[in-house]
Parts: structure tokens; C-alpha cells; sequence
């Protein structure tokens, strides 16, 4: 492998671990915040260990989800100073006002867990949503940097490299920021909403029958996260429509690779799966539906699409970007659609029938949060590969963006073990606290539970 | 005054800030293991003071590198590329001590090997960290094919590399004694304060001959700044100066209880020092960021971002003095946090 294709390998592999762990933060705290709303509305106490416990994963989850974040902040300078250079003169401000909404998530993270004894109801639920506004601020902050490298803006850049006219606030609200920071946020409540909605379908099924109290309590949280991730997953694909029409409009490159289109065309069809062969330019093996491409990106069967032939070949993404714009789309539709036939069961049979949910549904629920995070780490695959040979659009190639520095593979290596390690210990960590503190215990400890 | 100046004046700032909550971040998670079976109260207290604020430390960490990148690009990426190797390790080392102090908050069991682990690394991070300042200096750095390189054995032989690592080493234990000696008091743990006041004093008079070797042994290439640091020489008398007051004050009868030493002073000193002597080796530095490829006015970002910057930065720690008061308030002066009984 060359040095550029190591380094972002490496790179690629510090956020795809960093990723999971932000895209949880940002999901938890704001299921945690709704858990707290609905206990200071309904004083069930159900809510507040359940906004106890969350807190309390939510903890060990910032173990590893501060120092990968920090890791992924250095290694930006270290791995991609060429990069950084640029960025530094250009759109330094998300990243700075980043470290704020970082800040706050840190102090009143700290308020939050360690003083919850010493505030008052108002003042627990107003740090839990200072966290929750810190952790998706950091996250929507971040996304203005990701799509100025896909859509640049704000400044002129000369033959030598010389950067003029440099325009900060145009660089940070650049074409394709505000669908895809919004994309980005949504997306992120549905993971956390699938991950809870996950944890409790499976402790669900693994509580005997007569543990009736801790039944209750996992049936009202896998409600809870049911709730929010279809309404999440909704407005996703919502603003997932809108990130696209974003593409078609502004990066129409990157469009017609995540569609296999090569001739630019009216009435174009939108293809779903298959693969883009690179001798023959089709996508085989796909379903097709006519006319469709053109109505989603502009509305309007008359609608033209760009097609890759557009474009100098030297400079089309990687084929595979087609697999995963379908893996990302796919999941994104499945979510919805299973979380809304969990509720219109619920509501039928459940709310009216009195019936009990049947196992073979829960079963399948298990596997939503998985599958939410696959989602999301398809689709910042996507959005990087997409943009591929560039880092910055047009402007600056990858090769010219990595480091000329010795020893990145060691390095790779190295980092590889830590986040292994770091994946088993956060595992081994959950499982001993919640084996030590189950919720029968926690339960009796109340006062009302049922102990058998 | 020149917008660069400013700039890196105010990274200057957040480097001194960090450089002092770090060490006494790491040395708090040092002493932790240190007294793990030895004197228990007194890895208590470590520990007490940690548990909420290493995150908030962490963010100075990030907010450090972000405003040096922010206002220097072109200088973070010479030593972005020159120092690839240190600081990953330095960022495996840090990783490891968080994940570890957070997973021994939430298992109880394995606390002693966890804070084993998160100690050591606390021991070491500060050393590797300081160790990078003599390769601003410029003697470690080669061109190698076209690209500037840390030419490690030099830097790995060189006295000056180890008289740097000694001083952040000693200042670590220093500010962290001082620190957790102040924050026993604070707390009405009068043994405990005593166990740490002892550590302070010891560790005070090495830190301080340490600090003057460290000045004065230089590689030759460094010639250039040891002439710039003559010039400074009455601020580091005046620091020495508050050295010594904040040093004596550790002996100061106490009206409030039959203890010796005003820890809260010597603290509060000793800070003023290193402000006063960081100020005149930042002056002595002064233009170079990294010596002489770089100066703060080759690496500068611009005015245009500059001053976006400036207001981001009045607007957002404006908005974030509030928190930090309350945070202050929560953790470091609420009787009902420092006293409780485990």
C-alpha cells in the first residue's frame, strides 16, 4: 500500500471507532433528557432509573468516546497536515466553536453525574439538555467542516497554493451544510433511540414471566425508544431526501456514482442494488424504477441527471460508493418500517387487545440498534469515499493532503490494538456493572419492586 | 499590536492553562495509585478531585491544539509532520488513562489494577508531553527528502530532552502535592493535608534546581534562545522571588486550626511563578514557533480568520463562564462533595 492509502486506512479507521461512540453520545443524552421530561411530567419513577441507568452507560460509553474524539482531533493535524493547513486559514471556526459545545457537554456531564444528589429536579433535566445540546452542537459543528470538503466555499486558492479571499462565514454555511448537518443530527436520535430500543427488547425477553415489575419497566422504555426512533427515522429520511437533492444540485459527481450513472440523461431511473461493473459502465444485477432518479432529485420525471461521462475519469469516486449509498438508504428505510409495524401492532393489539407483543418481533428489534449504527457508518463511508480522488473538492487531492511523515503503518498498527482493546474492556466494563447492579436490585432498593 | 502577536499570546495562554491543570490532573492520578494501600484517605482525595474534572482538563487538551491549528496552520503542519511518533504515543498513553479511570468508577472490583494502569500512564504523559519543547528549539529537526524530520536518537541522547522531561516530571509532582494538599485542607482532612504538604516540600526545593538546569544546559543549536533567555533574566529573579514566599507560606501559622501552612497561598505563588517564568521563556522564544523554519508570522492564519476567531473566542467562553462557576461551586468548594464519607 501507497503512504495516501495507508494513512486513510488509519484515519478511516480512528472515526469509524470514534463514530460509534459520538453518534451513541449524541443519542443517549437525548433519550436521557426525554426520560427525565417524562418523569418530571408523570413522577413515575420508572423514568428516572431509567434516565439513572442510561446515565449511567451513557458514562462508560465517554470512557472511550472522550479519548477517541481526542485522538480523532490530533490525528486530524498529524495525519492530514496538508490538509489542516488549509482548513487552519479557511474554516477553522466550526471546529473552535466545537471546543465549546465540547466544554459544556464535559462540565455538565460532570454536573449531571457526579452532583445528581445535590440539584434540583429542574436543574437535573436543565444540565441533562446543556449535555444534550453540547453533544449534537459538537456533532452538527463538525459536519460544517465534512461538507466544505465536499462542497468548498469562501475562499480562492492560486496555482502555488496560496490561499486569498478568504470568506470564514461562507466556508462554514457552505451549499451542502445545512440538510446534511441536520441529516446527521436526526440520524444520530435514531441510533441512540435503536440502541436503547435494542437493550431493552432483549432484556425484555430474557426476564421470567413472573418479574412483573421488571417487565413493566423494560416494556415502557422499548415503548419510549420505539417512539422516537420512528419518529427519527421519519424525519432521517426526510432529511437524507434532502442531502440528496443537496448532491444533485451541488456535488452531481458524487450522485451519479452512488447511482451507477454514466450517461446523463431526462426520465433517469433510479437503480437499487446490484453493482457497477467498470468495464461494461452498468449496473447489473439491480432493480430498476423508471423515472425515478429524476423525480427524487429535482422533483420531476423531465428532470436531467449528470452522469459520470460529465466528468474526467480521473477523477470519478470508487464504483463501491453505489453498494454503500444502497446499504445506507436500505437500513435507513428497514428502521422505519420496522418501528412502525412495532407501534401499529403495539396500538392494535397491544393498547386495545391487551395482547402481549409476540416474541418473534421483539426478537427482530434486537438486532434495530446494530443495524442503526451499520446505517450511519455506511453512510459517512459513503460521503468520504464519494468524494474520493479529493479531500477538498476540486481543490486539494488526498495524495497531496497526507502526511510525508515515516512510520504511519507502525503507527496504524499500534492504534489498531488500542481501540481492540478499548472494544473488549467497554464491553467487559457494561456487563460487570449491570450484572453487579440488575435492575431487580436497583428495583428493591426503591422500595416497590418485586424480588424473586 | 500585530494580530499574530495576540494570537499567540492567547494560545500562549491556553498552553499555560493546560500546562498547569495537567500536571495537576496527572499528578492527582499518580498519587491515586500512589497511595492506593499506603495511606488510603490520601488516594481518596486524589481520586475525589478527579472523578469530575479530568474530562474538563481533556477539553483544555483539545482546546490547545485546535486554537494553535486554528492560528498557525502553516506551523502545525511542520510539527504536526515532525512530531507524528511522540504524540500518538502520547495519545494512546492519555486514552488508556481515561478509559481506565472511567471504568474504574463504574467497577468497583478492579479498581486497583485500573487505577495501577491509569497512574503510570498519568506518570508518563506530562514527561513525554514537555519533551516536545526542545525540539522547538530547532537542533532535532533534519530535512529528509524534502521533508522536515525528528531526528530521534539526537533527540532521545540529548541531555537537554532529559533535563526537560526531569522538570516536567518534578513540576508534576510539585503542582499536584500543592494542589491535593490545598484541596485536603479544603476538605477537613487535616492528616491527609499534612501527608501531601510533606510530598510539596520535598518535592518543591529538586523542582525548582531542576527548572535552572533546565534553562541553562541547552544543545548548542539552542544558543539562540539561551542569548534571548539573558535578557529576561530579572523576570526569572522575580519569579524565584514568589517561589520562595509561596514555598515559605507552607510554614505560616494557620489562625483557623492548630495546623502549619497556608496551602490556598502557596498554591496561588507558585502558580504566579510559573506564569511569570513561562512569560519570559515565551518571550525568549519569541518569533520562533519552531526554530527557524517557522516564526508566528510565517505560520499565521490571516487576518480574515483571525478576527472571526477573536469573537468566537470572546462570544464562547463568555457563554461558558457561567458553567464553569457552577462547576467550581459543585466541586471544589461544596463541604457537602469534599466531606462525604465513603
Amino acid at each position: 500500500m501507497d503512504q495516501t492509502t495507508i494513512t486513510r486506512a488509519f484515519f478511516g479507521t480512528s472515526l469509524a471507532f470514534h463514530i460509534i461512540f459520538a453518534t451513541l453520545a449524541v443519542g443517549i443524552s437525548f433519550m436521557i433528557l426525554v426520560s427525565e421530561i417524562i418523569y418530571q411530567r408523570t413522577k413515575d419513577k420508572d423514568y428516572e432509573l431509567m434516565a439513572k441507568r442510561w446515565t449511567k452507560a451513557f458514562a462508560i460509553l465517554l470512557g472511550v468516546g472522550i479519548p477517541s474524539g481526542t485522538i480523532v482531533g490530533v490525528q486530524l493535524t498529524l495525519l492530514w497536515p496538508g490538509f489542516m493547513k488549509i482548513v487552519g486559514q479557511v474554516i477553522s471556526i466550526p471546529f473552535q466553536i466545537e471546543i465549546f459545545a465540547f466544554f459544556l457537554e464535559a462540565l455538565f456531564m460532570s454536573i449531571y453525574v457526579y452532583a445528581a444528589d445535590r440539584l434540583s429536579g429542574k436543574m437535573r433535566v436543565l444540565s441533562v439538555f446543556f449535555v444534550s445540546v453540547g453533544a449534537t452542537a459538537s456533532a452538527t459543528l463538525i459536519t460544517s467542516a465534512n461538507t466544505w470538503m465536499n462542497t468548498p466555499a469562501g475562499f480562492d486558492m492560486y496555482a502555488d497554493g496560496t490561499i486569498k479571499n478568504v470568506n470564514t462565514w461562507a466556508a462554514f454555511f457552505n451549499p451542502s451544510y445545512g440538510w446534511a448537518a441536520f441529516h446527521v443530527a436526526i440520524s444520530a436520535f435514531m441510533a441512540g433511540a435503536f440502541a436503547i430500543a435494542s437493550v431493552s427488547a432483549y432484556r425484555y425477553l430474557k426476564t421470567p414471566t413472573q418479574e412483573r415489575k421488571v417487565l413493566a419497566f423494560h416494556r415502557k422504555s422499548l415503548f419510549v425508544s420505539l417512539v422516537v426512533g420512528f419518529v427519527m427515522s421519519a424525519i432521517t429520511a426526510l432529511s437524507g431526501h434532502g442531502s440528496a437533492q443537496g448532491l444533485y444540485e451541488h456535488s452531481p459527481e458524487k450522485l451519479a456514482a452512488a447511482e451507477g450513472l454514466f450517461k446523463t440523461q431526462r426520465y433517469a431511473p433510479l437503480s437499487i442494488g446490484g453493482y457497477t461493473d467498470p468495464t461494461t459502465h452498468e449496473v447489473k444485477y439491480d432493480i430498476e424504477i423508471p423515472y425515478a432518479l429524476s423525480i427524487l432529485a429535482g422533483n420531476w420525471p423531465s428532470t436531467e441527471v449528470k452522469g459520470l461521462y460529465e466528468f474526467p475519469e480521473e477523477t470519478w469516486p470508487p464504483f463501491y460508493v453505489h453498494t454503500l449509498f444502497n446499504i445506507m438508504v436500505g437500513i435507513g428505510m428497514l428502521l422505519l418500517a420496522l418501528s412502525f409495524i412495532a407501534l401499529a401492532y403495539w396500538w392494535f393489539f397491544h393498547h386495545k387487545k391487551q395482547r402481549a407483543f409476540p416474541n418473534w418481533l421483539v426478537w427482530i428489534l434486537v438486532a434495530s440498534g446494530p443495524l442503526a449504527m451499520l446505517g450511519i457508518e455506511f453512510g459517512w463511508i459513503f460521503s468520504c469515499s464519494g468524494r474520493q480522488p479529493w479531500t477538498i473538492y476540486g481543490f486539494q487531492r488526498t495524495s497531496e493532503a497526507a502526511t510525508k511523515a515515516a512510520h504511519v503503518g507502525n503507527l496504524f498498527v499500534l492504534f489498531g490494538f488500542l481501540y481492540l482493546l478499548l472494544s473488549v474492556l467497554v464491553v467487559a466494563v457494561m456487563r460487570i456493572y449491570f450484572k453487579r447492579n440488575p435492575l431487580a436490585k436497583e428495583l428493591a432498593k426503591r422500595g416497590d419492586g418485586h424480588v424473586t | 499590536m500585530l494580530p499574530e502577536v495576540i494570537a499567540s499570546f492567547i494560545v500562549g495562554v491556553f498552553l499555560f492553562v493546560y500546562a498547569i491543570l495537567g500536571a495537576i490532573d496527572f499528578g492527582s492520578s499518580f498519587w491515586s495509585m500512589y497511595y492506593l494501600r499506603r495511606h488510603t484517605e490520601a488516594g481518596v482525595i486524589a481520586n475525589r478531585f478527579l472523578s469530575p474534572t479530568w474530562e474538563v482538563t481533556n477539553t483544555f487538551l483539545v482546546l490547545l491544539v485546535v486554537s494553535f491549528v486554528s492560528f498557525f496552520p502553516k506551523a502545525a503542519f511542520t510539527l504536526g509532520t515532525v512530531l507524528l511518533v511522540p504524540v500518538s504515543i502520547v495519545l494512546i498513553l492519555i486514552s488508556l488513562r481515561s478509559a481506565f479511570m472511567v471504568f474504574a468508577y463504574s467497577v468497583q472490583s478492579y479498581q486497583q489494577t485500573l487505577r495501577i494502569i491509569s497512574g503510570i500512564a498519568g506518570f508518563f504523559i506530562p514527561i513525554l508531553l514537555i519533551s516536545a519543547l526542545p525540539v522547538t528549539q530547532g537542533p532535532f529537526i533534519g530535512i529528509k527528502n524534502g521533508v522536515e524530520t525528528l531526528l530521534t536518537t539526537k533527540w532521545l541522547t540529548s541531555a537537554s530532552t532529559y533535563y526537560y522531561m526531569l522538570f516536567g516530571l518534578t513540576s508534576e509532582l510539585f503542582l499536584s502535592s500543592l494542589f491535593l494538599a490545598d484541596y485536603a485542607k479544603e476538605a477537613g482532612k487535616e492528616e491527609t493535608y499534612r501527608v501531601y504538604r510533606k510530598k510539596a516540600i520535598i518535592v518543591g526545593p529538586v523542582t525548582l534546581v531542576s527548572a535552572i538546569l533546565t534553562l541553562l544546559v541547552l544543545e548548542p543549536e539552542a544558543k539562540w534562545l539561551l542569548d534571548n533567555l539573558f535578557d529576561q533574566v530579572e523576570w526569572f529573579v522575580l519569579s524565584i522571588l514568589f517561589y520562595l514566599i509561596g514555598y515559605s507560606s507552607l510554614w505560616w501559622p494557620d489562625a483557623r486550626s492548630d495546623s502549619t501552612g497556608k496551602p490556598r497561598v502557596a498554591v496561588l505563588l507558585i502558580v504566579v511563578q510559573y506564569m511569570i517564568a513561562s512569560y519570559a521563556y515565551a518571550s525568549a522564544h519569541m518569533p520562533y514557533i519552531v526554530y527557524p523554519y517557522m516564526t508566528i508570522t510565517t505560520g499565521f492564519t490571516g487576518e480574515v480568520t483571525f478576527r472571526a476567531l477573536f469573537w468566537v473566542y470572546v462570544v464562547g467562553l463568555a457563554v461558558l463562564v457561567p458553567g464553569f462557576y457552577l462547576f467550581w461551586r459543585l466541586f471544589l468548594k461544596d463541604r457537602r462533595y469534599l466531606r462525604q464519607e465513603e
